[in-house]
């Protein structure tokens, strides 16, 4: 995974936020790398800080929350130490982003036309004749009917799958290197959602784009995505391809998660996971998810697995699962079902 | 709580419908004429204690109106609806008052539906003060049980909503619905607010609790993986028609409308061994104000001809399901395998 040619390059990224009680950390040393024409796709539950570290890439946090990295580099160029300015020219041309939103993620009182033409104005320049050519083009891309007479449309006038198509015309318009889609299909019904994914994919294909695409959904990650980053209360424990994930998961709690899925549901009853996920208040010491996980031992309660050290890469554990079976785990351990 | 279900049988019919139908009267403004939205358009079931019919359909098809209908909140503008042998279309004052106390909701946003400046005892135990006549004490007596029996603790008597995750306000949800010992609960996509471990976890208590009491569930979701883990009975509803009906295994192993179809197989599978084409649904839900003329899927359907577009389907027995397409009674739907 560590191609030096890479498009998009973290270490250790940490997000901090000020709130009344101290500091709130809801993004915990992460690292990514992102190849051109790589998808991946970045799964937790909320409060996972999957949206979060992908907001401080794209530097849209607010002043209350404090990003630290060791490295955040596009392209090679680093984003830590960039003028603001020069930030800019990169954000919204070269590395553009759907949110989750479609209805209120547009702007109510501007034509759909409008909205499109303002990246192409700030990024492309050119005349308005040429910029409304393309925001034409573009609107067909994204598979909108009739794109010259909806260029006149307010979002309101329009559906949330084809909000979302705007937004996605929008993202695209300058030709971006990198998409990152935030859950974009998370508010739309499941025939709509089929049509977004389709047309995501299909974009990044064609135009070799770096796709990342944050969801909640296992269905929608096995159905889209080639590697697979899982979060848990704000760090990465488990980073996989999608096939080696769905098969074989290393982490307890990608374990867990898949098994607690309806579909892959055995029995009538779901073998849930006990509790919720840590919130401020009750992080708990060392592993952050050894109360709730059925492999947890003392060495899980006083000492924090690494990401990248042993006993294998990649997962966040002390004992990661094989098989559904702990490696070297020293206590009884029950056959799981 | 007070003893749980001696008095029922098993298997009893609670709660039938038939040709059941909500129409709004849409004002039109100053110069337009009033139209008519048929939000429900003649829907037809039975729910029986102890089973889980479950209602499908995308945004807009109906689904929460035919809940609203069976909660008693909306009254059919059509068709009869039958609870408990009583037909409540036509029921008034003490009869509908007694009515409502054996039809609950529970509702999808669990932080919505809970009155942030109650106490968890007091949104507990509030239908017992307004439709039972019990001491203080009793009543307190009667939610701890139920707050024990849902997964809560003794000490969350006191705390208010906020205090919450979204799995446990859903969980005071369903011990609130529970109260007064109903026939029925409704639910409207009660787990898709919330993470799928906390989602099992719900899931489970509410199968728990529906063989505990002897519940009818009318089950609201647009999951269908939700669905066909948790349902015994299916109606996929397109448009504010049910376009297809029948038991689970027949729906979801032999999914026979073309909109039935397309739904499964546009559902992402949580298998990347088995990407598969999915059947393509083109365009969107037309408005419901201006639907379609025959078949209200025509416009989107890859199988419609002349007979579609003119004469509505009707709902007709088909290896074991009900469902309304001409091309399925005419039997010139190319055979698909399960989705």
């Amino acid at each position: 995974m560590s191609q030096p040619a890479s498009l998009l390059e973290i270490r250790n990224l940490s997000v901090d936020f000020q709130t009344a009680h101290g500091l709130f950390r809801a993004v915990d040393a992460v690292d990514l790398d992102v190849a051109e024409g790589d998808l991946v796709a970045i799964v937790g539950e909320s409060g996972s800080g999957k949206s979060v570290s992908m907001l401080a890439l794209m530097g849209l946090l607010p002043w209350t929350a404090k990003v630290t990295a060791d490295r955040m580099a596009f392209d090679g160029r680093d984003l830590l130490t960039m003028a603001p300015r020069e930030r800019r020219k990169i954000i919204g041309k070269d590395m553009a982003m759907i949110f989750q939103e479609p209805m209120t993620s547009l702007n109510p009182c501007f034509t759909v036309g409008f909205q499109i033409t303002e990246s192409l104005k700030t990024h492309l320049g050119g005349g308005r004749a040429e910029q409304r050519r393309r925001a034409v083009e573009l609107l067909d891309l994204v598979g909108i009917p009739a794109p010259e007479t909806r260029l006149a449309a307010l979002p309101h006038q329009l559906s949330g799958g084809m909000n979302q198509r705007v937004m996605i015309a929008i993202a695209i318009a300058c030709n971006p290197r990198l998409l990152i889609a935030d859950e974009p299909t998370t508010a739309l019904d499941v025939t709509i959602q089929a049509q977004i994914l389709e047309l995501l994919v299909e974009l990044q294909r064609e135009r070799d784009m770096a796709l990342v695409l944050i969801t909640h959904d296992m269905g929608v990650v096995a159905e889209t995505a080639e590697r697979v980053v899982v979060q848990y209360a704000g760090q990465q424990v488990e980073k996989q391809t999608v096939e080696g994930l769905f098969a074989d998961p290393h982490h307890p709690y990608t374990s867990a998660l898949l098994s607690a899925l309806p579909e892959r549901a055995t029995t009538k009853r779901l073998p849930s996971i006990p509790g919720v996920v840590p919130g401020q208040f009750d992080r708990p010491a060392a592993c952050l998810f050894n109360p709730r996980c059925g492999f947890a031992t003392d060495h899980c309660r006083r000492e924090e697995p690494a990401l990248n050290g042993p006993p294998l890469p990649g997962v966040r554990c002390h004992y990661p699962l094989s098989h559904g079976m702990p490696a070297d785990h020293p206590g009884k351990v029950e056959e799981p079902a | 709580m007070s003893a749980p279900a001696t008095d029922r049988q098993k298997g009893r019919q609670v709660l039938s419908a038939s040709d059941l139908k909500r129409h709004y009267q849409i004002g039109g403004g100053l110069f337009a004429a009033d139209r008519v939205l048929k939000a429900v358009d003649g829907a037809s079931f039975t729910l029986t204690a102890g089973k889980t019919l479950a209602v499908v359909g995308e945004s807009g098809c109906g689904k929460s109106t035919l809940a609203r209908m069976v909660t008693l909140i909306e009254r059919p503008t059509d068709g009869s609806l039958v609870l408990n042998g009583v037909d409540v279309t036509a029921a008034k004052g003490e009869t509908q008052r007694k009515l409502r106390q054996s039809v609950q909701i529970v509702f999808q946003d669990p932080y919505g539906s809970l009155n942030p400046r109650q106490k968890v005892g007091t949104i507990l135990e509030e239908p017992l003060v307004i439709n039972r006549k019990m001491t203080a004490a009793e009543r307190r007596a009667a939610a701890e049980a139920m707050m024990a029996r849902v997964g809560l603790r003794p000490e969350h008597y006191d705390r208010y909503p906020h205090m919450f995750s979204g799995g446990q306000r859903q969980r005071i949800a369903i011990a609130r619905a529970l109260m007064l010992n109903p026939d029925i609960v409704v639910l409207d996509e009660p787990v898709s607010a919330l993470d799928v471990s906390i989602q099992a976890q719900v899931l489970n208590l509410l199968a728990d609790l529906q063989e505990e009491f002897d519940l009818a569930y009318l089950f609201i979701s647009h999951d269908l993986s939700v669905v066909r883990h948790i349902a015994d009975e299916v109606i996929v509803m397109y448009l504010g028609h049910p376009v297809e009906q029948g038991p689970r295994a027949a729906v979801f192993s032999n999914p026979q409308h073309p909109y039935t179809q397309a739904l499964l197989s546009a559902t992402p599978k949580a298998d990347p061994t088995q990407r598969h084409q999915r059947i393509k649904l083109t365009g969107e839900l037309p408005s419901p104000l201006n639907p379609p003329e025959g078949c209200t899927f025509n416009p989107r359907c890859p199988f419609a001809n002349e007979r579609c577009r003119v004469e509505p389907p009707r709902m007709l027995s088909s290896q074991g399901s009900r469902v309304a397409c001409h091309a399925v009674e005419e039997g010139r739907l190319p055979q698909v395998s399960a989705a």
